[in-house]
């Protein structure tokens, strides 16, 4: 109980120095005017010393920041002045659930993917099928994720779209799931394939020399002196070992891009997610969108890491009685 | 023809590269026997209990290596996974890196239960509470709930074997079950060991420590760099050593009365690499007894009860 408190109380810690971070680097950076930067290029006089007020611009740092907070958290009215007068937070969260189904289905399709890669890699190791796999590894690593997804556009969408193979294409957009379930999961399966490929290479790689090695552990020449057969000894001791190093670069991973990291798919597949709005807010330097998409992934970031902690906890016993840090490296060999 | 449990005749084990690891491992184990494998480290010790399941981590078998009268050498995996576990279990060294980390106690000894036999969870349960509170551990229902970073060394090997025995096998291979424990936690060990071999499965002893083949083992084979060059009724071997490594070996431990010497008596030289064997019996090169005879590999001869595979017992 005192470790979940001491972890509530160091998260809550880590994002108000974010958010003081960030604060610093957007409205309190010496000789920048920042009222001038939210009002956008070409604003009036008038229009400048408005928002110098409304912002507390005109008082101190501290009075600037937390009426700062006060309108991003607590009355949540903070406005784009790029497009006048829109909700900034509210569009935030607008674009969150498109993001989350966006990433969730990718991670859907990478955990399963990199299982069944380093699996089959794992047990060939050495022979064709590593090779093939190593080799489709590094391809899907090295393709720009922007490049795959115009690629599969171009097939699914224009050139092939009246074929079998890409009938039920939906049009590039989104579809709520409140709307159409089964248009929600069309219109994101093929944007997830491709922001998936990538890390099916690496998570693949990983799994695959992570499991080799598990192998090698006297526990595993224990499993099968005990009589356990093949499957048994991939899946229930040598995975069971391996997935440690894969469960804490999942988090992060899958974190990174709820807080935007999809940017490159959500624009070459039209889905108004967060990535989509960072991108948005960053090419007409609207300064509070931006503030509210880093703040949202910042808050993203740290909620992953507390998560992938606690099921670190789950599936190693040992970290709980030695220091957390120092069994997140890896495996120990002790 | 045999009536063994387990019967190995000129086992070799070679790898690939032509480094023979093991070179002619014969030896014998019947039912209520306890059979001591000695020798220094690298003398494929481990390697023969290892290859008696399969085990070995490399090379292929050649020889003969049978089990009750069946050949284990044409055995499929399938017959491997019935065998192992069942029929024939080991012990490991180390029972902090044998054990699975991350699952408890309880759920490992359970899970060999229920490889072997149809049984429920519960009752796979019951029999491992039934086992560990037979191997003399306290709290039994809490021990198998815990996890292997949990327990003492001790407690941790006594459930090692508590998971060797959990199917009533045949053969139990212990592959230096004491070397990682403090002295007294050994001696309680050994008790168990000894009450294994009194349960009319035999026990095959991996070890380097004489004290220990002098309390418990009632056969003795001694392996030098891959060859069995002696074997025999352990009080027989150890009271009249034959082969003189045997003897060197024996000459090498402190007396436990008269004076100390000063120095104990050494064998000069290594023993030598699995790539670069003497033609002739391994041991010449180091051998106070050496002649010409020694150029030729001396056969284990039988002389009544003992055995020995040396040019000065023709």
């Amino acid at each position: 109980m005192r470790g979940v408190l001491s972890r509530l109380g160091q998260t809550l810690f880590v994002l108000f120095g974010i958010s003081v971070l960030v604060f610093a680097v957007f409205f309190a950076t010496p000789g920048s005017d920042p009222s001038a930067r939210i009002a956008g290029r070409g604003a009036s006089e008038e229009t400048i010393a408005r928002i110098r007020h409304e912002y507390g611009f005109d008082r101190g740092l501290v009075a600037r920041y937390l009426s700062m907070m006060d309108h991003l958290f607590l009355s949540r009215d903070l406005t784009s002045y790029v497009n006048h007068g829109q909700n900034v937070v509210a569009e935030v969260f607008h674009a969150a659930p498109v993001t989350l189904s966006l990433v969730s289905w990718a991670a859907l399709f990478w955990v399963g993917g990199a299982l069944v890669t380093g699996m089959l890699a794992a047990c060939f190791a050495g022979r064709w099928p590593d090779r093939l796999l190593s080799g489709l590894g590094i391809l899907g690593l090295s393709v720009p994720v922007f490049w795959l997804g115009e690629m599969v556009n171009l097939l699914s969408q224009s050139r092939f779209h009246d074929t079998m193979l890409f009938r039920w294409v939906p049009a590039l957009g989104y579809i709520p799931p409140g709307i159409s379930l089964t248009g929600w999961a069309k219109c994101l399966i093929l944007p997830a394939l491709t922001l998936s490929i990538a890390f099916i290479g690496i998570y693949g790689r990983i799994l695959r020399s992570d499991l080799l090695a598990a192998m090698q552990e006297d526990a595993l020449r224990t499993a099968r002196a005990k009589g356990a057969g093949p499957v048994r000894l991939w899946v229930f001791h040598a995975l069971r070992l391996s997935g440690l190093s894969v469960v804490s670069l999942f988090g992060l991973d899958f974190a990174q891009l709820l807080g935007g990291g999809a940017l490159l798919t959500e624009v070459v597949f039209a889905l108004p997610g967060v990535g989509h709005l960072t991108y948005q807010g960053l090419s007409t330097l609207d300064l509070p969108l931006i503030m509210a998409t880093v703040m949202y992934s910042a808050f993203f970031v740290v909620i992953a890491n507390v998560l992938v902690d606690g099921l670190y906890r789950l599936l190693d016993p040992r970290i709980g009685s030695r220091s957390g840090t120092a069994a997140r490296g890896g495996r120990s060999h002790g | 023809m045999d009536d063994a449990l387990l019967s190995i005749d000129a086992l070799r084990l070679a790898l690939p590269s032509g480094a023979r690891l093991l070179d002619g491992v014969s030896l014998r184990l019947e039912r209520g026997r306890i059979l001591g494998v000695v020798g220094e480290s690298g003398s494929g010790k481990s390697l023969t209990g290892l290859s008696v399941l399969g085990l070995q981590p490399r090379g292929r078998l050649e020889g003969k290596l049978a089990f009750e009268g069946q050949d284990l050498l044409g055995f499929g995996p399938g017959d491997w996974r019935r065998f192992r576990g069942r029929r024939a279990a080991i012990i490991f060294q180390d029972p902090m890196t044998a054990f699975l980390p991350v699952r408890r106690i309880g759920a490992q000894i359970a899970e060999q239960i229920r490889l072997h036999s149809l049984c429920s969870r519960r009752e796979a349960e019951t029999r491992v509470i039934a086992l560990l509170s037979r191997m003399g551990v306290p709290a039994p229902r809490e021990a198998a709930r815990r996890f292997p970073h949990e327990l003492s060394g001790g407690l941790r090997q006594r459930a090692m074997i508590a998971m060797a025995l959990s199917c009533d096998p045949d053969l139990v291979i212990a592959d230096e079950p004491t070397t990682a424990l403090d002295v007294t936690v050994q001696a309680q060990i050994l008790m168990l060991l000894r009450e294994i071999g009194a349960r009319r499965a035999g026990v095959m002893l991996i070890t380097h420590d004489m004290g220990v083949v002098a309390q418990i083992c009632t056969d003795i084979a001694v392996l030098y760099a891959g060859v069995v060059v002696e074997s025999g009724p352990a009080e027989a071997v150890l009271r009249t050593p034959w082969h003189p490594y045997t003897r060197a070996l024996l000459r090498a431990i402190p007396p436990m009365d008269g004076a100390r010497p000063d120095r104990l008596p050494t064998i000069e030289g290594t023993p030598p690499a699995p790539e670069a064997r003497p033609p002739g019996c391994v041991f010449a090169p180091r051998c106070p007894e050496r002649r010409a005879a020694c150029a030729f590999r001396p056969a284990l001869r039988r002389h009544e009860d003992r055995s020995v595979a040396c040019v000065l017992y023709p």
